[in-house]
């Protein structure tokens, strides 16, 4: 396993990137369009291909019934959680969706879980990392915001399975940004971490000792982040456009993703002017033009940035400390760039935010920090060490519909609580659990993790069994349990209903899926690779007939070469690769003088003390065989 | 370093054992701790004990590993608090915390039914004193009216309030000492009596507490 390679990986609301540890320093390694974000959305193609990425983006316009985006905002939720949300994006649910059954969303005539689209977004970032290196890429960190509850985590690290990862670890993104910024100079003291992404908010604080990187408190919103801003400026936009229009857009999708695109690109613009327009055409000739000004702009979002202060405070508290005893602040996240969220962030901790890390990579880079360590660690990160904590108190319904906590939030995990039960009737052999996370008093005012059904109780008069139940949270911030009778000290079998995550078997049945889509991908990647290859020999050729030594062959190879030619230009836009290959192989051997003759024209023309302007010398010895596999691009 | 948690000679993790708190990380059962050594030793352990360390094991070492850390961060937890501690201490030492008192307080403060409860006897006049001042607040501020007196008695019962609060943390170090000196000199006379002792000083404590939350919640 040492010479396997082990990623970090950013998965975000907006933009997932992968990075690894090279050398001393993580790096993020770009996709094969050369860029280190790959947007997370995903959409199906015109011949129903999964695109995901850039690539993926323009048929959020195009078609918006075959794309999606900000998937991440449905991992590990519920159909009565997402109600509120769908109003706001366009995610189209499955016609036939059973009540508890995990969300399934439309893209164009198929349907996918949230783990599953984001299984996509992770197979390309695999594939990005595969092409980078040459070599499989099979184990993961993966980062999640450090609000997630046990059902988000899980969701995510599903995601991981069924996209062929084995994920190793699970990090808050807070904390990894925290491992990327304290990696360079050791740093010692107290460091807050705000984390304002595309649709998460996360705040942490952070003790920072010879390389321990100890969480003191954490807290956040899983729902907040500019996606909100961006919604809310399109339903400012769609009711300006209703008024002065007399135009009702809100089910028109294309025109809603014209706008979002225009609020974005506003959005970002507004960081660093006074003032933006916005300028769309609109369905029927029309067109939505205003101009927004940074003061009107602040005013608008001044809410959706407010909801950030509870959540500073509140950890604030936990951690028992007040602002002047922060030494530092670092800012994470693309939303941070906005100046107004840099006031706030001054005022709330009466310190000027670190602003010298890219914000969109710094947790890709912190999570290729921590699968180094998990790898063995270097000399740089050998002494570094991240205890975390467990965002929110882990409880159990108790009479009453109460909720005794048992693991409280913010405690350092891994975390565990012991538990005891025993039977109300005599002869009783099952035993429910029901396992809630949240701070509140009511088990209804929580969030219902899973029903354990502990089975195998050995029948016994009432309360004479006893039976010892262990709850512990993991290093990934995930629950695990397991039970013993302790008078037969038989292990209890614990029966598991996630009350929002998939189960193991659909995990499994998902990966299964996978695997014929990444044979599938892996297909059509060789026949574009191999016409891609065809199309340089083939303008390689073209060119070698304008020199002389294309003269110099007999009749029957040139006739031959020719041949060979046409036979190339007609499979190579087929599907099949073998076919492709065959006719490359075949052009290439039928060519092997032609190129011989142009490198002896070459040196000899060379020799004779020409010009060099008079010769072909692109086409000479520099540039090797002329329709072998070489570098012409 | 803790040897039990690690091979004598291949220096490696091994399974837990099940010992107190106080065992693991090597400290004797007393309550006056010195909780800089205290984080140092975490420290210490935690960088040879946590799942991180063990990426590149097999999984038997990876479950003792999970299994130390999470026992390394409970015990490292209840015993930074001075009161969660003191509380571990007399759960160990046999005496049954009032778990029935805290249940009936949570099921009260959710149901929203009142809880009874005894009133140490030297809060009894203070307590009576300020329930009243407290019913008249509510009363004032559904009337909508505004009584700046009545505001300033509050705040001094308060006040009074913390102060006692404070001090029964005083009361409590002073059990410590006899706790500790006991557990040096080896004998088990008076034992019970100064663990009862801390018990009670711990229910006062819970009762003030509880009493400076009603009065912030009303005053909010």
């Amino acid at each position: 396993m040492t010479t396997d390679y082990i990623v970090g990986i950013d998965l975000g609301t907006t933009n997932s990137l992968v990075a690894y540890m090279q050398g001393d320093s993580p790096v993020v390694i770009p996709g094969e369009d050369g860029l280190n974000l790959v947007p997370s959305v995903v959409a199906l193609d015109q011949k129903n291909q999964i695109v995901v990425g850039n690539a993926a983006r323009r048929y959020l316009i195009e078609t918006p019934e075959r794309a999606v985006y900000s998937v991440k905002r449905l991992m590990g939720r519920g159909f009565e959680d997402v109600r509120e949300e769908l109003k706001l994006f366009p995610f189209q649910l499955a016609d036939d969706l059973q009540t508890g059954e995990v969300l399934r969303i439309k893209i164009g005539d198929r349907t996918y879980t949230p783990p599953e689209i984001s299984a996509f977004v992770l197979r390309q970032l695999k594939r990005n990392a595969e092409r980078f290196f040459g070599a499989p890429v099979n184990h993961a960190v993966i980062t999640v915001p450090a609000y997630f509850n046990d059902a988000q985590r899980q969701a995510t690290k599903d995601a991981g399975r069924i996209a062929g990862l084995n994920v190793l670890r699970l990090v808050n993104e807070p904390t990894a940004a925290s491992l990327a910024y304290g990696l360079d100079k050791r740093k010692h003291g107290m460091v807050v971490v705000y984390d304002l992404g595309g649709g998460t908010f996360d705040i942490s604080i952070l003790k920072l000792h010879d390389g321990i990187f100890e969480v003191i408190s954490t807290n956040g919103d899983t729902h907040l982040g500019g996606d909100d801003i961006d919604n809310l400026l399109i339903a400012i936009a769609l009711d300006d456009i209703r008024g002065d229009l007399g135009l009702d857009l809100s089910h028109h999708g294309e025109a809603v993703a014209r706008i979002r695109n225009a609020v974005i690109e506003a959005k970002i613009a507004l960081s660093s002017q006074p003032t933006a327009k916005l300028d769309v055409d609109l369905p029927g000739g029309k067109r939505y033009q205003r101009e927004i000004s940074l003061e009107v702009f602040e005013q608008m979002i001044q809410p959706i940035i407010d909801r950030t202060v509870g959540p500073c405070k509140q950890a604030l508290k936990d951690a028992g400390l007040k602002p002047e005893q922060i030494d530092e602040v670092v800012l994470v996240g693309g939303s941070t760039r906005i100046p107004k969220v840099r006031r706030l962030v001054q005022d709330l901790f009466q310190r000027v935010p670190h602003t010298d890390l890219n914000p969109d990579e710094v947790v890709a880079l912190g999570a290729a920090v921590q699968a180094n360590i998990l790898g063995g660690g270097s000399e740089i990160t050998k002494e570094m060490l991240l205890l975390d904590v467990t965002p929110l108190s882990l409880g159990i319904e108790v009479a009453g519909g109460v909720t005794d906590k048992i693991i409280l939030r913010n405690s350092t995990i891994p975390a565990s609580a012991t538990q005891y039960y025993t039977t109300q009737v005599d002869g009783q052999t099952n035993v429910a659990i029901h396992v809630l996370q949240g701070e509140r008093e009511l088990a209804r005012d929580c969030r219902s993790l899973a029903r354990f059904d502990l089975k195998g109780v050995p029948p016994m008069p009432a309360g004479l069994p006893r039976i010892e139940v262990k709850f512990l949270i993991d290093a990934n911030g995930i629950l695990r349990v397991s039970a013993r009778e302790q008078r037969s000290g038989k292990e209890a079998e614990i029966d598991v209903q996630p009350t929002y995550g998939l189960t193991d078997e659909q995990v499994e049945n998902m990966l299964l899926e996978s695997f014929d889509y990444a044979e599938e991908d892996f297909r059509q990647r060789q026949v574009i690779e191999a016409r891609r290859e065809a199309d340089t020999i083939l303008t390689a050729l073209a060119k070698a007939k304008n020199n002389h030594a294309w003269h110099e062959l007999t009749n029957d190879e040139r006739r031959k070469v020719e041949e060979l030619e046409k036979t190339l230009v007609r499979v190579k836009d087929g599907d099949d690769y073998h076919a492709i290959r065959t006719a490359i192989d075949e052009l290439n051997q039928a060519t092997m003088r032609l190129a011989e003759l142009m490198m002896d024209t070459a040196v000899s023309t060379a020799l004779k003390g020409k010009a060099m302007d008079d010769t072909d010398m692109d086409e000479g010895p520099q540039a090797g065989h002329p329709v072998a596999k070489a570098d012409f691009e | 370093m803790r040897a039990v948690h690690f091979c004598s000679s291949c220096g490696k993790v091994q399974p837990p054992v099940p010992v107190d708190y106080f065992t693991f990380f090597g400290f004797p059962r007393k309550l006056n701790l010195d909780t800089a050594a205290l984080e140092k030793e975490f420290y210490a352990l935690s960088r040879h004990l946590h799942p991180d360390v063990f990426g590149q094991s097999d999984d038997r070492e990876r479950a003792w590993s999970l299994e130390q850390s999470s026992m390394l961060n409970d015990a490292y937890r209840t015993l930074k608090d001075p009161i969660k501690r003191t509380e571990y201490l007399l759960r160990l030492e046999g005496v049954e915390l009032e778990e029935q008192s805290k249940q009936a307080t949570e099921k009260a403060r959710a149901t929203g039914e009142l809880k009874k409860q005894v009133v140490p006897p030297d809060l009894l006049e203070e307590v009576f004193e300020l329930n009243l001042h407290l019913e008249e607040l509510r009363e004032q501020k559904k009337a909508g009216e505004d009584d700046p007196a009545l505001l300033e008695e509050i705040g001094k019962a308060k006040l009074s309030l913390e102060e006692k609060y404070d001090a029964l943390f005083g009361e409590l170090k002073t059990e410590w000492n006899a706790w500790d000196k006991l557990v040096d000199s080896g004998t088990e006379a008076g034992r019970r009596k100064i663990l009862d002792a801390m018990l009670d000083v711990l229910n006062r404590r819970n009762y003030v507490r509880n009493l400076v939350r009603d009065v912030n919640e009303a005053l909010e």
